[in-house]
């Protein structure tokens, strides 16, 4: 870890003009950006803490929610109105980490947090082209086991690791940012990106932009809404697979669903074709397993991770039918 | 070495074999175990209080003045040479002193082996420690970085540069079976073992199951990383180490650096585990090499990814498993063969064949393994080496068998249990499986498994159970040495380099010394960990409690003897022999007569004595020339398979043991518990990513190394049979881990149970059942 200058900010003011350097990150709880400069993969020459700006979850008039950005993960979790309808954004959050790390993150510190692949984590002695563009990527013939199986390229095949961040994907959050140009606003769908050609390149951030809140609208799908987490030991794992879904059914037929994939690309991959397979349909598990397959069509895998696929397909078919009351 | 004492029988069983019992060590058995006071008594850990307040001091946290922080640099190939190294950014760093590298590194002797004979040796690898400019693995330490803090000395370690010439790297395990060496001996007990006419056996046989099983390679990570805190005070050498073996290091350590032995001082009162990835590494050497370098004291604590690069691990293995039996399910053949890595400069056998020798009976076998030599990190001991892996492969073997002939997995073992060793027909000193199973058994409800696979379901969950034996041999360690004082208030003092690890030596011991000299536990101290105690052998193959407890029974004679000296004639004692003498109540009195006793107090006050001392040593452990000497297990898993996802949660465990008398409950328990917490571990969540590409472990952390997590943890219940072992001090036999072993198998047997799929791979993860 290099030296670097320490600044904490009092409010979104302050933090946009103390971050004034482009080599100046923002400090949520530092539970993933203290770990990478422990590695010297981030090497920022200034932190502006933003942890202590004011952090409140309010509901809009329209009957959504507004998380502020440096919420700790386990208030979000916790918070009354998050739990009854947004059940699954309370579970999606209690999936990841450990009870210690979820006390410190914070909502934007967990959408920006970035992949775990080793051979991204193994600045000496490993390629990536995160790390270093145009080096190459040890993962697609290495250990690829929690690797991508939507939207890789053939430069990089790693994964979003957030939990969190699935739900928000399947409950079309948007994401708000102040700037020095000013505020704007993002829907979490398209803030991560895909690796394509550029695969160091993983938000919409712009340079000295602050994430300063998350917005859920309000969702007929998010009361009868889950999260299923698929992993090689009982906590504190990563996903292999992961689905967030909801589910509203009116007159016996699927009026609303909302499903999203964690584990499997570089963002949390909204299920869209198999949405749209669902709606109107009535509510069996072999709808819910063609559903998967028509989404799952545009899988590609490798040798580590073949098997997400059938995982996916078993896994949304489960969640799907638990949320209908149908047999799995 | 855990197979110590397949080591000290073979080399002179013999010789040996017409001894008769009656002229053994523990020929009359240990008096204790008829008069227990606080021994078999639950006792709280005597380093526990200090532990929970962080009052006990580590190696990592012992103060100095003057201190330097170290951080290695590893290498990034897996063999060649470094061609160019430029540490020249790195010592113009922020509170850099100096690096160290093979250019400046003082001269050092190779670190002599871990072996059998020399009590003084710790090496786990036998390479030269930054002598020159070779790469032999992929993480070999290049260069020391010592700096005013650690965070200096980790930042400057990453900007230290090489470049390497490489050359071809033997890192695949399935290329390098193409060159396997196999080795006459294991240790050295004889490593291929033929015995009646297997092939024969197998075509004539009524059933036969004949399958090959995988354990990947495993990392230690025990609560306390390796850690060393050294300074030279003119030639004296001082390290507070996290070690497991104290005398070895520091004999080790006076060979590397040319120095008497006595002119090293090694102090480790507190191990936060051993699991025996704690012995002497490059990291101690590297450590004491840049301390004198410096001239300054040094800590080197590695971190995580630094103990997957520099500290060994367990082999992985390929294991065939072929069982031949009659329709009556008795064995007529048994096939063990296999692989595992264990490149020229390591130590350690991972000697998976040999549980399979003495556990069951069959009329021919066919044993042999086979060693892969590969260019990584030497590999080394692990909690239960040979045995955890072995018995992964026979016990689910064991268990296709069953099912393959219809019958009970407990009934199977029940017809094949071998009375004696099967091959030497030596006897058992003690040994009662089959109680193991009864008791285990009944505590678990056996008698509720459907023996049909794949037929209990509970919403998306199949449910399952399954059993498997556990097995370690016992070893007794020669050389282990205790000191007891006397002092004129009575109170005794046990010394000892001895190690605690976690385990409970200290509190057992004391419970031991106690009962030994007849005292209450309060007035008995015992001081281990340090190399200014009297000689200790390293805490390894489940040996200390039975060494250092041999150890305090011969120091506790010679005490009795001196005493009844010191008594002379004005006593109640005159006129008795060493021979009519027994501690009790504080003192010694004659056999069985409580109005002959003069108290400790009372004897040396009347010789004007402050105190007495006599030190007495583990002796030649010839009982294990003789006997078959082995604890045994019998686990038993209920578990649940997601039909879903392939997932595995474990509902409940139960462990009984047969490990000869236990003596403290409570830390026995925790033993127990703690081997099995690590069983899990090993069925359903460690694999070392190990890319064979590069030879580079990827999972260098505990964040990628998966160590079960509480969630993982079920109900665990212990129970044991608690037979004395008349063949041995306190008549008990080691537990540190047995625990482990059968686990694995257990667990796998109750999956194949649940799903009608059999996994052969560990660990059990769910894309493995996924198509169950």
């Amino acid at each position: 870890m290099r030296s670097f200058d320490y600044r904490c900010a009092a409010d979104r003011t302050e933090a946009l003009s103390m971050a004034d350097t482009a080599q100046a990150r923002f400090l949520g709880g530092g539970t993933n950006l203290v770990d990478l400069m422990r590695q010297n993969i981030e090497a920022p020459a200034a932190l502006v803490d933003v942890s202590r700006l004011p952090a409140a979850i309010e509901e809009t008039p329209d009957g959504g929610l507004i998380i502020g950005a440096a919420v700790r993960n386990s208030a979000a979790a916790a918070h009354p109105a998050v739990r009854t309808r947004y059940p699954m954004l309370s579970r999606a959050i209690l999936a990841g980490a450990s009870a210690q790390i979820r006390n410190m993150a914070t909502i934007a510190g967990n959408i920006l947090q970035r992949t775990r692949c080793p051979y991204f984590y193994d600045a000496a002695g490993s390629r990536c082209n995160k790390r270093e563009p145009g080096i190459g990527c040890d993962a697609i013939d290495g250990f690829n086991r929690y690797h991508a199986i939507f939207g890789g390229s053939e430069h990089c095949i790693a994964t979003h690791p957030s939990d969190m961040c699935v739900a928000l994907a399947a409950l079309d959050a948007t994401v708000h940012l102040a700037g020095p140009g000013g505020e704007r606003s993002v829907p979490l769908l398209d803030f991560h990106r895909l690796p394509g050609d550029h695969p160091e390149i993983e938000t919409a951030l712009r340079p000295g932009e602050l994430i300063t809140e998350i917005e859920l609208a309000p969702s007929a799908a998010a009361a009868n809404s889950t999260y299923r987490k698929v992993r090689d030991r009982s906590s504190y794992a990563f996903a292999l697979v992961s689905i967030a879904a909801g589910l509203q059914l009116v007159a016996g037929k699927i009026e609303h669903v909302r499903i999203a994939v964690g584990g499997v690309a570089a963002k949390p991959w909204r299920a869209t074709r198999a949405e749209q397979v669902l709606l109107g349909q009535a509510p069996t598990r072999e709808r819910f397993l063609e559903a998967a397959d028509a989404e799952l069509a545009a899988a590609r895998t490798f040798d580590g991770n073949a098997f997400k696929v059938e995982l996916v397909k078993r896994t949304t078919a489960a969640v799907l039918s638990e949320l209908a009351g149908v047999d799995a | 070495m855990s197979k110590l004492q397949n080591a000290i029988v073979g080399g002179v069983r013999t010789a040996m074999s017409y001894v008769p019992s009656s002229w053994l060590p523990g020929g009359k058995p240990d008096p204790l175990i008829a008069r227990r006071v606080t021994l078999g008594t639950q006792q709280p850990r005597v380093d526990g209080p200090d532990k929970v307040r962080g009052a006990a001091r580590f190696a990592a946290e012992v103060p100095m003045e003057g201190l330097l922080y170290a951080a290695c640099v590893h290498s990034t190939i897996a063999r060649g040479r470094i061609a160019a190294l430029d540490v020249s950014v790195a010592e113009a760093a922020p509170g850099v002193v100096l690096v160290m590298t093979h250019r400046n590194a003082p001269k050092m002797a190779l670190p002599p082996p871990i072996g059998l004979t020399n009590l003084k040796a710790a090496g786990n690898s036998i390479l030269p420690v930054m002598q020159d400019p070779d790469i032999r693995w992929n993480g070999q330490a290049i260069a020391v970085v010592l700096a005013e803090t650690q965070e200096q000395a980790d930042h400057a370690a990453s900007l230290v540069k090489a470049r390497y010439e490489a050359v071809a790297a033997r890192t695949r395990f399935e290329t390098a079976k193409a060159d396997a060496r196999t080795p006459d001996s294991l240790m050295i007990e004889k490593n291929q073992l033929k015995k009646g006419d297997v092939q024969a056996a197998f075509q004539a046989a009524a059933r036969r199951v004949d399958a090959v099983y995988r354990t990947p390679w495993h990392n230690h990570n025990p609560i306390e990383p390796n850690a060393a805190t050294i300074v030279w005070s003119g030639d004296r050498l001082i390290v507070h180490d996290a070690t497991q073996m104290l005398n070895g290091t520091a004999g080790s350590l006076a060979k590397v650096f040319g120095i008497k032995e006595s002119q090293v001082h090694v102090s480790s009162p507190f191990v936060g585990g051993g699991f025996g990835g704690k012995g002497l590494w490059d990291h101690q050497i590297l450590g004491a090499a840049a301390a004198k370098l410096a001239g300054r004291p040094v800590r080197i604590a590695l971190s995580r990814a630094g103990m997957h690069r520099l500290i060994g691990g367990r082999s992985p293995t390929e294991q065939r498993v072929a069982l031949s039996a009659e329709a009556d399910g008795k064995l007529t053949g048994l096939i063990h063969h296999g692989f595992s890595v264990k490149p020229q400069h390591s130590v350690c056998d991972e000697a998976f064949t040999l549980s399979g020798r003495s556990l069951y009976a069959s009329d021919s076998v066919d044993i042999v393994q086979h060693t892969l030599d590969l260019d990584v990190l030497a590999n080394t001991f692990m909690r239960a080496p040979g045995e955890a892996p072995g018995t992964f492969a026979l016990e689910c073997a064991m268990d296709e068998l069953a099912h393959a002939l219809g019958m009970d997995p407990i009934e199977l073992r029940r017809r094949n249990v071998s009375d004696g060793d099967p091959i030497t027909g030596a006897p058992h000193s003690q040994s009662d499986m089959m109680l193991a199973y009864e008791l285990g058994a009944e505590r678990f409800g056996w008698h509720r498994r459907v023996a049909a696979p794949r037929s209990l379901k509970d919403g998306e969950w199949r449910l399952g159970m399954g059993c498997a034996t556990g097995s370690f041999p016992y070893a007794r360690m020669p050389g282990m040495s205790a000191r007891i004082t006397i002092d004129d208030n009575g109170h005794a003092t046990v010394s000892s380099a001895a190690h605690e690890m976690g385990m409970g030596t200290t509190t057992v011991q004391q419970q031991h010394a106690a009962d030994r000299l007849g005292l209450p536990l309060d007035r008995v101290t015992v001081r281990i960990g340090d190399t200014s105690l009297p000689f200790g052998s390293f805490a390894g193959g489940s040996s200390q409690t039975a060494s250092l407890g041999a150890a305090i029974n011969a120091a506790s004679a010679k005490l009795a003897s001196q005493l009844l000296r010191l008594a002379g004639n004005d006593t109640p004692l005159a006129g008795l022999k060493v021979g009519d003498i027994e501690f009790a109540d504080g003192g010694l009195r004659k056999i069985d007569d409580s109005s002959r006793h003069e108290s400790f107090v009372s004897i040396l006050k009347r010789a004007a004595r402050r105190e007495v001392s006599v030190t007495g040593e583990s002796g030649a452990p010839l009982e294990m020339l003789k006997f078959s000497m082995h604890s045994r297990s019998a686990i038993f898993c209920e578990l649940r398979v997601s039909d879903v996802t392939g997932e595995i949660r474990i509902d409940r465990l139960v462990g009984c043991f047969d490990c000869g008398r236990i003596l403290n409950p409570r830390t026995a328990a925790s033993q127990f518990r703690g081997g099995m917490i690590m069983g899990i571990g090993m069925a359903l969540t460690e694999e070392t990513l190990f890319d064979e590409r590069t030879g580079r472990v990827m999972s260098a952390s505990i964040a990628d190394y998966h160590v079960p997590v509480h969630l993982d943890v079920p109900d665990i219940d212990v129970l044991w049979t608690d037979i004395a072992d008349p063949r041995t001090p306190m008549g008990a036999r080691g537990i540190g881990e047995i625990g482990i072993t059968g686990v694995a198998a257990a667990i796998a047997n109750a999956a194949f149970n649940a799903t009608g799929k059999r996994v052969r791979d560990l660990p059990l993860t769910p894309d493995k059942f996924l198509f169950a």
